[in-house]
């Protein structure tokens, strides 16, 4: 059995570490979460240069071809540095759906730019509250042309392209949804920024009206892809969660270490101790769910679906878990907007509902195993 | 990424699967299958005799401790050897239970203390259950804090003469064996005045009482010691060393690794499966999928952490600290479990027999044992200090009686 990542993914993390470490400090990040800057673009050209970007990408298509296991490894960093790019939109969403469903010009069209940072791709799926479900989605197609809004779209205002879920009868069955490329910087397209719970990375509302569309796939299996998307969506910002938690958990530990209070560091107390051990414990039950979604994601493997949703549930409360106990450790300092905590609190709440919610994600994963147990 | 055996590794797991095969007692696999916490009964068998039966089939093919050197019982197996033994003996290892405290704690304290002569005199029959081996550790006052235990040892000549009561102690009832930390002098600090012993259960003076345990059963006991007579060649380690002793038959507790932890979610997964509500199935009922989705994310990270460690012993690495987080997690789990499948019973969950109470009482049985296994091997809260002092890197307790000479410590809490 080797449940590990190479020593050359290890060595890719190593660099990636180190590469975000020099060019995503905390007052990067900052840059954007006091909305001075939409996204990082020094940054982002950075991973394009790195390969980072296009890591999954076969080389045709202007990526390394390296793999997925080396994606993860690549999330996982972006995570830990809350880099404030736009990576999961473009990278795991739009790039995926384009490499699942994309015909051959389509995928030509888009993924070399993706993988040398010039365009950036978003999935426009939610329309308001609510979880990714075939009934949700109310934006029409008719004759390749879109009407109707998305909100939230990640980095929706600095998306170049999106895929967008569109409705195109009301049969009652997923057949009804189909997906569409749309070029937003053709017309029919209107934009608005939203505020978010986490500003370091851009939320927008986007209007389609009478939007020229490019059918991505089958127009009866648009949600079948979508389902697809999500699944391998949720393994690689489950890395990005459990990079987040590792972070927050050091920050926490280091904190303790610090901090002299009654006398002692505070990391002596055992009520503060403990605390610190559930976090550990979080993290690490993530970290091996998510290396089952890697090895899932990265094999095709037909466990994907459970391992992703196993992963996501993980992580998701992994990161809200370790970020919301690091600003416990750190006492009053924790709350202040000096401190990078809020940071890691607001990115963990973030990430938590960006393909849906927790309480989804539990249910698809329950509603997977009872499927399995059934056959 | 993978789950493959290496070459070696594959034609070892064909050698045991091949004789697992036509070896294992299979008239007890399904009893064994259904076996949970509080809960393991073999219809129309004596599970000690069909377990010490098991144990001498394996001794004599050379399976019984795979990864022992073959002049103490085993076969000389490699760390990865023994998991994959593990895997492959699968139910059939419930029988094991019996022995793990003597080949998973005893033996390896006896490999790196007792003579050669002992080694060969002792472990092998040790190894093929023919002996059974218990820890006489814990004490009434030395439980978390074992090294404040009071048993005496005084030198006689020759031999030592020990007085004292330890507890908690399993399968003291029938074991042949056993390895007993002592006090040798009570005027230096608590840690420093401890000496290691094993010693014949049969030994004049040893008492042995089964605990009535909480939950009905009676796994454990106390142990009364009346001047019973260890020689002092049966000492192991330096009079004064039995901490650092003790130190090396915890850690081996610990190095058990790959061995699954009982978290109840099978169970429970099962019963839901089955389970009808007055609205319709459990499994279809959205608050009873969010509690399961949370315990099946937290069964498949133990599982998946053990697969990380097993991978790092296959690749002849040290695994990580992050095994540490199994029994913690676990303990806790199969309590919260337990309770969650009596409340979806309803008021019948009250009901505990196995003719009456839904799924044959095996949740009543796991919640009435579960609380025991928060506490046994180290309570929660002493793992959650060792994840945070050894792993994190925090500050040790402070430790009042430190530098205290042990007759000078307190010994009540109120007057």
């Amino acid at each position: 059995m080797n449940f590990d990542f190479s020593d050359d993914q290890k060595q890719l993390r190593d660099e990636a570490r180190k590469f975000l470490a020099s060019k995503c400090p905390p007052k990067a990040v900052r840059q954007v979460l006091d909305g001075k800057a939409l996204y990082d673009k020094e940054l982002w050209k950075g991973l394009a240069e790195m390969g980072f970007i296009g890591v999954a990408i076969p080389e045709e298509f202007g990526g390394t071809g390296a793999g997925h296991l080396e994606l993860c490894v690549v999330a996982e960093e972006m995570g830990r540095a809350l880099a404030p790019v736009p990576f999961s939109s473009t990278v795991y969403l739009a790039a995926e759906a384009l490499m699942l469903a994309g015909t051959e010009a389509q995928k030509q069209k888009w993924l070399p730019k993706i993988a040398s940072g010039e365009a950036i791709g978003t999935l426009a799926l939610f329309e308001g509250s609510g979880n990714p479900t075939p009934k949700s989605i109310k934006l029409v197609a008719n004759n390749n042309t879109l009407d109707g809004t998305k909100k939230p779209v990640p980095d929706g205002e600095i998306a170049d392209f999106a895929i967008v879920a569109a409705r195109t009868a009301s049969t009652g069955r997923d057949s009804d949804i189909a997906l569409f490329i749309v070029d937003l910087m053709d017309g029919g397209v209107t934009r608005k920024a939203l505020t978010s719970v986490d500003p370091s990375r851009n939320q927008a509302e986007i209007t389609f009206k009478g939007a020229k569309a490019e059918p991505l796939g089958a127009a009866a299996d648009g949600w079948s892809i979508l389902s697809q998307v999500l699944d391998r969506a949720a393994v690689l910002v489950a890395f990005e969660q459990v990079g987040g938690s590792d972070r927050a958990l050091e920050m926490g530990r280091d904190y303790a270490l610090d901090r002299i209070a009654f006398g002692r560091q505070i990391g002596s107390f055992q009520a503060v101790k403990h605390m610190l051990a559930d976090m550990y414990v979080s993290a690490t039950l993530a970290r091996s769910n998510c290396y089952y979604g890697a090895w899932a994601l990265s094999t095709n493997a037909s466990e994907l679906p459970e391992a992703a949703a196993s992963a996501r549930i993980s992580a998701t409360q992994a990161f809200q878990h370790c970020s919301k106990n690091n600003i416990q450790v750190h006492g009053g300092m924790g709350f202040t907007w000096e401190f990078d905590c809020h940071m890691y609190y607001r990115r963990s709440n973030a990430l938590a509902l960006s393909l849906g919610s927790l309480s989804y994600w539990e249910d698809q994963l329950i509603e997977r195993m009872r499927k399995k147990n059934a056959a | 990424m993978n789950f493959d055996d290496t070459p070696q590794e594959a034609a070892f797991r064909a050698q045991a699967r091949e004789w697992i095969a036509a070896n294992a007692p299979k008239q007890y696999e399904d009893d064994l299958r259904k076996a949970s916490l509080g809960r393991v009964q073999l219809k129309g068998a004596n599970i000690l005799e069909v377990a010490k039966a098991w144990q001498k089939k394996k001794a004599d093919a050379g399976w019984a401790v795979p990864h022992w050197p073959k002049d103490y019982g085993g076969r000389g197996a490699t760390p990865i050897e023994r998991v994959i033994w593990q895997q492959e003996e699968g139910v059939f290892g419930k029988l094991g239970a019996l022995f793990i405290i003597g080949q998973g704690m005893c033996g390896p304290t006896m490999m790196a203390f007792a003579s050669e002569d002992q080694k060969r005199h002792f472990l092998p029959p040790l190894a093929s259950g023919e002996n059974v081996w218990c820890q006489l550790f814990s004490e009434p006052a030395g439980g978390s804090d074992v090294a404040g235990l009071r048993t005496r040892a005084e030198k006689d000549g020759d031999d030592w003469i020990i007085n004292g009561q330890k507890i908690w102690t399993s399968g003291a009832h029938y074991s042949d064996y056993g390895i007993l930390i002592t006090r040798t002098d009570p005027t230096v600090p608590k840690h420093k005045g401890l000496t290691m012993f094993f010693l014949d259960m049969k030994s004049p003076g040893v008492e042995i009482k089964p605990i009535k345990q909480a939950n009905g059963q009676s796994e454990f006991n106390e142990v009364y010691f009346t001047d019973v007579r260890i020689p002092d060649a049966q000492r192991l380690g330096a009079v004064g060393d039995g901490w650092n002793v003790s130190l090396t038959t915890l850690m081996n507790e610990r190095m058990s690794i790959g061995a699954n932890v009982a978290t109840g979610f099978p169970e429970l997964f099962e019963f839901a499966n089955t389970l009808i509500l007055d609205d319709g199935p459990a499994i279809d009922n959205a608050a009873v999928r969010s509690k399961l989705a949370n315990w099946a994310v937290r069964a498949s990270g133990l599982k998946y952490t053990s697969f990380r460690a097993i991978s790092a012993l296959s690749k002849g690495e040290r695994p990580g600290p992050e095994n540490s987080i199994g029994k913690l997690v676990a303990g806790s789990m199969i309590q919260d479990v337990a309770t969650y499948a009596i409340d979806l019973q309803g008021a019948a969950g009250v009901m505990s027999g196995a003719d009456d109470a839904d799924a044959g009482g095996k949740f009543q049985a796991m919640l009435l044992r579960s609380p025991a296994t928060r506490v046994e091997g180290g309570t929660d809260e002493i793992l959650r200090n060792i994840i945070a002092e050894r792993v994190l890197g925090l500050p040790g307790d402070i430790r009042v009686d430190k530098d205290v000479p042990f007759n000078k410590i307190p010994t009540k809490g109120r007057a």
